[in-house]
């Protein structure tokens, strides 16, 4: 029985589910290293979903799907930069207000022009040359769509961006302590402004990456959550890529653990496999707190001499 | 004379100026909401002013229709008045929808286990247990903030999910009708006994009766009793007051001797309960048992997150909220009406809630502003009161975000 679960393709199936969990947390993760705690997140998702869904039904071309949920994504983040930046919103009621709009106007956008369901090819498997031949290991890591290759590949981006860059400094900086960011010469507006943006450019792709790469369809409220679990994930890796990617990792494969066990038809109530990440994000919640590197200016507005 | 010819024309007019400023962020919300919803509308080639009176039409057109209207307000504004609790005390309550299903679960379990036994107080004693049953959960979220640092917002974001899953798999098995397993795909109980069940309204006017044969039941008066009881406990007892002191600003609480933990852990398990009392109402009122579609919002039909828009709306007041519920209420009902008539999917009204909850938040910093400039002069009298929701684990107090 045990053998049947644990089979190449649950953790080929991890791989593949983790894409949109680290698009959007690590996105994430640069905007609440900023300071700006971006709880819309789900509803930039769902419209970066449907956009790029609808793109591709009407034009049949990838990439130019992808780029409508970029432009998409990038114009909701604007939109969450200038409440909570701009007009120092309460920037966990405003999150709330932003995923409403994106659930609304996805799930009117739908109905509008689709009302069924469809389903669109998505972005093939790209079987990388030479290391997909390894047996085994290779069909898992190295047999996907050029969307999960991304979001892997961004983990070691985002953490240079962070870390090695002049850039990255500055978002810290002005994550850590607004006020010397800004007696620097540091613009504490322009930088939240940046990463919010960019934030929202990859929750536009996460959403992109469920409906156009691995389920190919859309339908109402087809993150179903995934967006808060993402703002949760950066809490849970400690606003680190790293641990981001060990925690998305855990989530992919408890969803693509569940999916296995209802193919193998195990006796265990599936309620408690879909529960299971939401506890264990609780839990992780509470050790979460406890961390030194939760950036302090997260969710305060800056008001300069405030 | 000068009780009559100063002092009290000035208190009017302090009282008038405060309540405009409270008012304003609605005011121009619901301006900004309604252009846009008409730009959307015409977007979508309908005629605002048509879908507007269909809207009008479907929420009030009818004795029935208002009835729904009451009906569809009614879990709304039991979660609002909770909500605006939790806002008070500095807490953001999202979990809404959890402490619903939870009181929900709870109570229904009561009500079908001894029901029978407990005669006509089994109804106080469900919506009791269905309050408890709520606040508790509501409090886990209280205490994990108040004590372990934990953001509210996503822990009661992760409960609320736990809870649908766990009602899901009690209407599955252990709470399963026997009688109608499988049927429809529909998960629910059995049927309440008749005794448990909260009675219609309808009002003898003599000659006519109003809402006569509608869905319009007691748990709407319920709810409006319950928002007097919460206005008098935030505004006239100590405890509420030590539950705003600790929202408006947590350090000063706790320098002034209030137990800050406490306080929020309290605030969270009214706000809880309130929302519990939804679940059993909902349950004893209309369905006569507890059931769901499975989905996520199958049991609740959103009112978790609704209550939210309308607590906010009401000016996190429970008096507010009976309006605002009820102004939701007509929204939900009135956009059914609104599709049928111009063909607009009734979705645009989640799309127009989110843009409400993001006009009121934004538009406090020219309130701040105003209220900052008042406090400036010294002539103007009575410095604007308004609530602070700030980080109470900062080391350093912090002004906070107005609400």
């Amino acid at each position: 029985m045990i053998g049947e679960i644990f089979t190449a393709s649950l953790f080929a199936s991890t791989i593949r589910l983790a894409t949109p969990y680290l698009f959007a947390s690590l996105g994430e993760t640069l905007a609440q290293r900023s300071g700006v705690l971006n709880l819309g997140l789900d509803g930039m998702m769902l419209v970066g979903a449907f956009t790029a869904f609808y793109t591709v039904l009407q034009t049949g071309s990838l990439i130019l799907g992808l780029l409508v949920a970029i432009i998409t994504g990038a114009v909701m983040g604007l939109a969450m930069a200038f409440i909570s930046v701009t007009l120092k919103a309460e920037q966990g009621i405003s999150g709330i207000g932003v995923y409403l709009f994106g659930l609304g106007i996805s799930e009117l956008l739908f109905n509008k022009f689709l009302s069924t369901p469809r389903t669109v090819s998505g972005f093939p498997q790209v079987p990388l040359p030479i290391l997909s031949d390894i047996p085994v290991i290779g069909n898992v890591l190295f047999n996907h769509n050029l969307l999960v290759y991304g979001a892997f590949l961004l983990v070691p981006a985002m953490w240079y961006v962070l870390n090695r860059t002049n850039f990255g400094l500055m978002v810290r900086a002005v994550g850590q302590t607004p006020e010397a960011a800004d007696a620097m010469g540091v613009s504490v507006a322009r930088i939240r402004y940046t990463t919010v943006i960019i934030g929202g450019i990859f929750a536009g792709i996460a959403g992109a990456s469920l409906s156009i790469a691995l389920i190919n369809t859309f339908q109402q409220n087809l993150t179903s959550g995934l967006g808060f679990i993402a703002v949760a994930l950066v809490y849970f890796g400690g606003w680190r890529p790293t641990g981001v990617l060990f925690g998305s990792l855990l989530f992919s494969f408890v969803n693509a653990l569940q999916l296995q066990i209802s193919v193998v038809g195990l006796d265990i109530p599936s309620e408690f496999a879909v529960m299971s990440p939401y506890v264990i994000t609780l839990i992780a919640l509470i050790f979460a707190s406890k961390r030194q590197d939760k950036p302090d200016a997260l969710t305060k507005p800056f008001e300069r001499g405030g | 004379m000068t009780f009559t010819t100063t002092i009290v024309p000035n208190f009017i007019k302090s009282l008038r100026t405060r309540r405009l400023l409270e008012l304003l962020p609605i005011i121009v919300t619901l301006i900004l909401a309604v252009a846009v919803s008409s730009v959307l509308l015409i977007l979508f080639d309908a005629n605002p002013i048509t879908a507007f009176n269909a809207m009008w039409q479907g929420a009030f057109g009818s004795q029935n229709s208002t009835a729904e209207t009451l009906v569809k307000a009614t879990p709304i504004m039991f979660v609002a008045i909770g909500i605006t609790v939790a806002f008070r005390g500095g807490v953001i309550n999202i979990g809404g929808e959890g402490q619903m299903i939870m009181g929900a679960v709870v109570g229904t379990a009561l009500t079908l286990s001894i029901g029978e036994s407990l005669g006509a107080l089994v109804i106080p004693l469900a919506l009791c247990a269905g309050f408890i049953a709520g606040g508790i959960y509501g409090g886990i979220a209280g205490f994990l903030k108040a004590y372990y640092d934990v953001n509210e917002i996503l822990s009661t974001i992760m409960m609320n999910q736990i809870a649908v899953q766990l009602m899901n798999f009690l209407l599955n098995g252990p709470m399963l009708d026997p009688t109608t397993e499988g049927v429809n795909n529909i998960a629910k109980t059995q049927r309440i006994p008749d005794i448990a069940e909260l009675p219609r309204l309808s009002i003898d006017l003599g000659t006519v009766q109003l809402f006569d044969r509608t869905r319009l039941h007691a748990g709407f008066l319920i709810a409006l009793a319950l928002a007097v009881v919460i206005y008098i406990l935030l505004w006239k007892t100590t405890i509420g007051y030590r539950i705003r002191a600790v929202g408006l600003n947590p350090h000063a609480a706790r320098y002034a001797g209030i137990h800050v933990g406490r306080n929020m852990t309290l605030a969270m398990f009214l706000a809880g309960g309130c929302a519990g009392i939804a679940g059993v109402v909902q349950v004893l009122a209309l369905g006569y048992r507890l059931q769901t579609d499975g989905s996520p919002v199958g049991f609740t039909a959103n009112a978790g997150f609704n209550g939210i828009v309308a607590a906010l709306f009401g000016g996190l007041n429970p008096l507010g909220a009976i309006f605002s519920s009820g102004f939701f209420g007509a929204l939900l009902v009135g956009a059914n009406g609104m599709q049928r008539a111009v063909g607009v999917p009734a979705a645009m009204i989640t799309a127009i809630n989110g843009l409400i909850v993001i006009f009121i938040v934004s538009s406090q910093i020219f309130t701040r502003r105003i209220a900052r400039q008042r406090l400036l002069q010294p002539a103007e009298s009575s410095p604007v009161a308004t609530p602070i929701i700030s980080d109470p684990s900062a080391d350093t107090p912090t002004e906070g975000v107005l609400l």
